[in-house]
């Protein structure tokens, strides 16, 4: 890991470049274990996410990741692994005895938040996709979890699908009131829920 | 030379006096508790200080360090500016190209050329070239949809943000060889008239006896406003003739020319934000709006202080 110095300076250099003002709308940043999840539109997301928390927030904070994506190019790997200490997920081979959900719980142990992304893929228009039940597994062995809904706004038109180069835009990030999956709540009820959580944060 | 540069030295102590002053006032307003001001009106008034000393002194540290970093300064005022313009502009991912263009090739040649003093360059390349580009690119990426709407919009942000604000920093390229004057004072001037006009326009407009002037675009803006503001800032440019190439009764002339340019620039600016159906442009610095509700007047005046200003310096 770089020191924290590196790492400050760098999150306010993606916060200026992605120029992103950010809202808690009843919600408090805190260090307790939480998930935070969020629709997602471009590749910057998790970044633009990480480096809008609070210093000592963020550095309990881990983004999960495609490995594919994120250990191509020296920057991007430099990036996952040194700076935002990501939990990269390998998209090609999923392990039986471990599943993604599973290393996710043991690596953040009973300290770090991680920072997911429920559609799975990046959606391709202003819509929110449906969510995968990742979260919902994630927060079943995990119940003591908040899970904080997350509205990134306009990333998709800073970096589009299948671009390369980025327009400046301004970004606007929401975080909303925790969520807590119910005892007996049905898989499909609580991701439903989940997603109205985020798309109820795109209209305040 | 030495006497422009005393001159100048005296505009900016001058400058510093009144923002000082400025601040006590509102420190004093403060504390009194029942006083007979409107807290909000105070609470604006004390935000337009803030943004003033960030405005001036930032301007006054790129005019120290030379011609050439107080041209890339306005050119990131113009950049950001930009940003808040587009981000409030609906666009399609057709556009993606074009915006990259426009961000990241028009917006710095502008103010490169501004820095070579090409005026005949840079007073075509956006309003020709760049006003071609645009729907040709659009037109190429193949949406077709709101075709014309959304090449307008791009060619407008372009022009306020970018073109327009580029006159302000040409103002320092004024003046020959022949005939050189000091332009650090006009640019520091131009600046403080449009400051003093969004001032006290918005002063004259709390007095009673209201006649809004478009109640649907801004409900803020008065004749009272417009007149009382307008006037007293042409007094204020005569009383700062002696900064200027202007004679006393020319540099009010030119005052209030700035003054009627900033009330029009705001009053568009307005109706845009109304049009979205937002306050303000952004939120870079929590409660002040964006860069560009700052800077709208700026943008207005600029180029036709620039142009008058060209014209007469022959005949001064």
């Amino acid at each position: 890991m770089e020191t924290t110095i590196t790492i400050n300076v760098l999150a306010l250099i993606a916060r200026l470049l992605s120029g992103v003002s950010v809202r808690w709308v009843d919600s408090q940043p805190d260090t307790c274990q939480r998930v935070y999840f969020a629709n997602h539109t471009s590749h910057l997301d998790a970044l633009v996410i990480w480096s809008s928390l609070p210093a000592e927030v963020r550095a309990r904070t881990r983004p999960v990741a495609a490995k594919d994506y994120w250990m191509a190019g020296r920057i991007r790997k430099y990036g996952a692994t040194k700076v935002f200490n990501a939990l990269l997920i390998d998209r090609k081979e999923i392990k039986v005895h471990q599943s993604p959900v599973d290393l996710m719980i043991k690596e953040i142990g009973n300290r770090d938040s991680l920072i997911v992304f429920p559609e799975g893929g990046r959606s391709e228009g202003l819509e929110v996709g449906e969510f995968k039940s990742g979260l919902y597994y994630l927060c079943k062995k995990r119940p003591d979890l908040e899970a904080i809904p997350v509205y990134i706004d306009n990333m998709n038109r800073i970096l589009p699908r299948g671009r390369v180069l980025p327009v400046p835009l301004l970004t606007c990030i929401t975080f909303g009131p925790p969520i807590w999956l119910e005892a007996g709540e049905p898989k499909v009820d609580f991701l439903a829920r989940a997603r109205q959580a985020v798309l109820q944060l795109k209209e305040g | 030379m030495d006497d422009a540069r005393t001159r100048t030295l005296i505009l900016v102590a001058g400058m510093l006096l009144l923002l000082g002053a400025a601040t006590v006032a509102v420190r004093i307003l403060k504390r009194q508790h029942n006083s007979a001001i409107n807290p909000a009106i105070l609470e604006t008034f004390r935000l337009r200080v803030h943004a003033w000393w960030i405005l001036f002194s930032t301007l006054g540290a790129a005019l120290l360090l030379g011609q050439g970093v107080t041209i890339v300064l306005f050119g990131l005022i113009a950049f950001w500016a930009l940003r808040e313009f587009i981000t409030l502009t609906p666009t399609r991912p057709g556009d993606h190209n074009t915006l990259f263009w426009v961000f990241f090739v028009f917006t710095p040649l502008q103010f490169f050329l501004v820095g070579l003093e090409e005026y005949p360059l840079y007073s075509i390349v956006i309003p020709v070239y760049a006003f071609l580009f645009i729907p040709a690119r659009i037109a190429f990426a193949g949406d077709h949809k709101r075709f014309l709407e959304r090449t307008a919009k791009i060619q407008s942000g372009l022009l306020i943000c970018v073109y327009c604000l580029s006159y302000a920093p040409a103002l320092l390229t004024l003046g020959s060889l022949e005939r050189p004057i000091n332009t650090t004072g006009l640019l520091l001037f131009f600046i403080l008239m449009v400051q003093l006009s969004d001032v006290l326009q918005y002063a004259w407009a709390q007095i009673p006896s209201r006649h809004v002037i478009v109640p649907t675009i801004s409900p803020g803006r008065t004749w009272e406003g417009l007149l009382g503001g307008s006037i007293s800032v042409a007094l204020l440019g005569g009383v700062f003739w002696w900064a200027t190439p202007f004679a006393f009764w020319l540099a009010a002339l030119m005052s209030l020319v700035i003054a009627l340019m900033g009330f029009a620039g705001g009053l568009t600016m307005s109706a845009i934000k109304r049009d979205r159906g937002v306050k303000d442009y952004g939120t870079l610095v929590e409660g002040h709006g964006g860069v560009l509700d700052r800077i709208d007047s700026i943008c207005f005046a600029a180029p036709v202080f620039f142009h008058l200003t060209r014209w007469l310096l022959p005949y001064l």
